[in-house]
C-alpha cells in the first residue's frame, strides 16, 4: 500500500535475513571461524607486518613514485 | 646481483606457492557452482524431494571450498605490491583496471548470491533461489575472467602505450585487452578446465560413498550430472586448449618451442607424444637433445599452424628472428641478438628522458619519448646479456606440458567410461576397482589443471610481461631474508588450511544421510 515504508524495511530485512541464516547454520560455523581466522592471519598479520606496499610506503608522490621506478629499472640495466 | 637473484628466485617460488594453492580452490568453485546449478535446476522443474537432497549435498562442499579457497588469492596482490612493486607501477592501469572489477562487481555479485544460496532456502522463492545459484556460478566465472584477462595482458601486452614520465604502461583500448585473443581463448580454456574438474571431483566423491554403501540413489544420479559436466567441459578444453596453442605459436613461440623440446625446428614438425630430455643439453649442439622420445608425425606442425605442412621454429631459429605470422607464413623478425641491442638502446634514451626530465629540457625529452616508443616492443630485452637467458627452462616446461596432456587424455578415458557404465553397465559402479579408480582420478585432475598452469607461467620466462620486462628488473629492493622467511610462513599457513578444508569436506562427505 505503502511502497516507500517497504523500502525503509528493507535493511532490516536483510539484516534478519543474514541474521537467522548465521544462527541456522551447522558446518558454516566451523567455516566461519576458518574464514575469520584466516582474514586475521592475513590483513593483521601478514598485510600489517610483512606485506607493505613498497612505493606507498617509501614515497609521498606518484611522481616520486615514478622517479624511483625509473631509477631502479635504469640502474637494473647496466 | 647473487642477493637480487635470491630475491628473484624466493619471490617467484612464494608466487607460485600462493598461486598454486589459490588454483587448488578456484577450479572446483567454477564447476562445482555449475554442477549445482544443474541439480537445483532439476530439482525445480520436477519439485522431487531427492534431487533437492542432492543439491543440498553438493552445495555444502561448494561452500566448504568456497570459505576457505576465499581471499586466498588477496595474498598474490600482496605480493605484487611488496615483492614485485616495479612491475605493480609498470603495469599501471592495465593491471588496475581488471582488478578492480574483480573486486568490485564479480567478487561482491558472487558473494551477495552465494549468501541467498545457503541462507534463502525456504525464505526465498524457488526460482529466485534457482536465479541465485545461477548467479553464483556467473559470478565466479566473471571474477575469473578479469584475472585471466590481467593475466593474458602480461603474455601478450596490447591496448597501451608507454609513458616514460609516470614509468607506466597507460591504457589506450580498453578492448584490445579484455578481447585480445589470448585472453579470450584462455579464459574459457580456464573455465571448462573447472567444469573438469568438478565432474571429476564429483564422480569421485560419489564413488566414495559408493565404497562406503551410503547414499547409493544419489551417488548414481550424482554421477551422470557430474560425468557430463566433465565430458562437455574436456572436450571444450581440448578445444580451447587447441586455440591457445595457435596463440602461444604466435606471440610466444619460444614457449612453445620449449614445450616440445625443440632446438632446431622443421616444416611437417612432429609432436613429442613422450620422452626423456638429456639434462645440460647446449641449444647449439648437434647431438640429439633427447634420451629417447616417441613422435607423432606432423603433430605439432598441426598443433601450431593448423597445416600438416608448415614449419614450425625450434630455439635457435627464433634466436636467429625466424618466426612464423599470424598467416602462419614463415617469416623473418628481429634476431635476439638485435633485440638485446634494441632493448639497450631503449634504455639509453630513458637515462636521456630522465636527465632531460631532471633539466626540465622539454626539446630533448620529446626526443627520448620518440627513441623509447621506437625500440619499446624490445624495452626488457635490454636486461638480457645473451639471448640465452631469453630461453625458458626446458625440462620443467617440456614435462608440466606432458603431465597435463597425458592426465588430461586418461580423464577423457576415464569419464567416457564413466558416462557409458553409469547409463549401459550400471555393475561397474559396484567394482571395488573402479571405484578406487574414480577415487584416485580426483588428485590426477588437480595434477592436470596445475600443469597447465605450470607450463603457461614458466614457459614465459624470464619474462613476468612478454618482452618488456624480465623479472629481475621486477622485483623490488627488499632483502631475501623476509621473503624466505615469509615463504615459510605461507607454507605453514597454507598446509594448515588444506587439513582444515579437507578434514571438514571429508567429515561433511562421511555424514550419514538423515543428519
Amino acid at each position: 500500500m505503502y511502497p516507500k515504508y517497504d523500502i525503509l524495511r528493507w535493511p532490516a530485512k536483510i539484516g534478519r535475513f543474514y541474521i537467522d541464516g548465521f544462527r541456522s547454520m551447522t558446518v558454516g560455523r566451523k567455516l566461519w571461524m576458518l574464514i575469520i581466522i584466516k582474514l586475521i592471519i592475513i590483513f593483521g598479520i601478514l598485510k600489517l607486518f610483512f606485506f607493505p606496499d613498497i612505493l606507498e610506503r617509501d614515497y609521498a608522490t606518484d611522481k616520486q613514485r615514478a622517479d624511483a621506478v625509473r631509477a631502479m629499472l635504469i640502474d637494473r640495466s647496466r | 646481483m647473487n642477493d637480487l637473484m635470491t630475491v628473484v628466485d624466493w619471490s617467484r617460488w612464494q608466487f607460485a606457492l600462493t598461486a598454486m594453492y589459490h588454483w587448488l580452490f578456484v577450479p572446483l568453485t567454477l564447476g562445482l557452482s555449475v554442477i549445482v546449478g544443474i541439480m537445483e535446476t532439476a530439482y525445480y522443474r520436477t519439485r522431487d524431494p531427492r534431487r533437492l537432497a542432492m543439491t543440498k549435498f553438493w552445495m555444502t562442499l561448494f561452500g566448504i571450498n568456497f570459505a576457505v579457497g576465499v581471499a586466498t588469492g588477496i595474498i598474490l596482490e600482496f605480493e605484487f605490491g611488496t615483492n614485485w612493486s616495479n612491475y605493480s607501477w609498470f603495469v599501471g592501469d592495465i593491471f588496475g583496471a581488471p582488478l578492480a572489477i574483480e573486486g568490485l562487481f564479480a567478487f561482491f555479485m558472487e558473494s551477495t548470491f552465494i549468501a541467498i544460496m545457503f541462507f534463502g532456502w525456504n525464505k526465498v522463492s524457488a526460482r529466485f533461489h534457482l536465479a541465485a545459484t545461477w548467479l553464483t556460478a556467473l559470478g565466479a566465472s566473471i571474477s575469473a575472467l578479469w584475472i585471466l584477462v590481467a593475466n593474458a595482458w602480461m603474455q601478450y601486452p596490447v591496448g597501451m602505450e608507454f609513458d616514460p614520465a609516470q614509468m607506466r604502461n597507460v591504457m589506450d583500448d580498453f578492448w584490445a585487452v579484455a578481447l585480445s585473443p589470448v585472453a579470450i581463448h584462455k579464459f574459457f580454456h580456464a573455465v571448462f578446465d573447472g567444469w573438469v574438474l568438478a565432474g571429476v571431483f564429483v564422480c569421485g566423491v560419489s564413488a566414495w560413498l559408493l565404497l562406503k554403501g551410503r547414499r547409493r540413489e544419489m551417488a548414481i544420479s550424482s554421477i551422470k550430472i557430474g560425468a557430463w559436466t566433465g565430458f562437455i567441459g574436456l572436450v571444450l578444453t581440448i578445444w580451447t586448449g587447441d586455440q591457445s596453442a595457435v596463440d602461444v605459436a604466435r606471440v610466444q613461440p619460444m614457449k612453445l618451442a620449449a614445450m616440445e623440446g625443440l632446438y632446431n625446428g622443421s616444416t611437417s614438425q612432429e609432436l613429442v607424444a613422450f620422452g626423456i630430455l638429456k639434462g645440460g643439453h647446449e641449444r647449439l649442439s648437434d647431438a640429439d637433445p633427447f634420451h629417447f622420445k616417441i613422435g607423432i608425425p606432423y603433430g605439432l606442425s598441426i598443433l601450431a599452424n593448423h597445416d600438416p605442412g608448415s614449419f614450425v621454429p625450434g630455439i635457435n631459429d627464433i634466436i636467429a628472428g625466424i618466426s612464423v605470422n599470424a598467416d602462419g607464413d614463415t617469416v623473418s623478425t628481429v634476431s635476439y641478438a638485435d633485440r638485446i641491442m634494441l632493448g639497450k638502446k631503449a634504455h639509453e634514451a630513458l637515462r636521456a628522458f630522465d636527465s632531460a626530465l631532471a633539466a626540465g629540457d622539454s626539446t630533448a625529452m620529446a626526443e627520448a619519448r620518440a627513441d623509447i616508443k621506437e625500440c619499446y616492443p624490445y624495452f626488457g630485452y635490454g636486461y638480457l646479456d645473451s639471448p640465452e637467458e631469453a630461453v625458458p627452462p626446458v625440462g620443467v616446461t617440456f614435462y608440466s606440458f606432458r603431465v597435463m596432456v597425458i592426465a588430461g587424455g586418461y580423464l577423457l578415458l576415464f569419464l567416457l567410461v564413466a558416462l557409458w557404465s553409469v547409463y549401459r553397465r550400471p555393475s561397474l559402479w559396484k567394482s571395488r576397482l573402479w571405484l578406487w579408480i574414480a577415487v584416485i582420478s580426483v588428485p590426477v585432475v588437480w595434477i592436470c589443471s596445475q600443469a597447465g598452469w605450470v607450463t603457461a607461467e614458466v614457459g614465459r620466462q624470464p619474462w613476468i610481461i612478454q618482452d618488456l620486462m624480465p623479472t629481475r628488473a621486477a622485483i623490488s629492493a627488499i632483502p631475501a631474508g623476509s621473503v624466505i622467511l615469509t615463504f615459510w610462513i605461507f607454507a605453514a599457513v597454507f598446509t594448515a588450511l588444506l587439513a582444515a578444508e579437507v578434514t571438514i569436506m571429508i567429515r561433511q562427505i562421511n555424514k550419514k544421510e538423515e543428519e
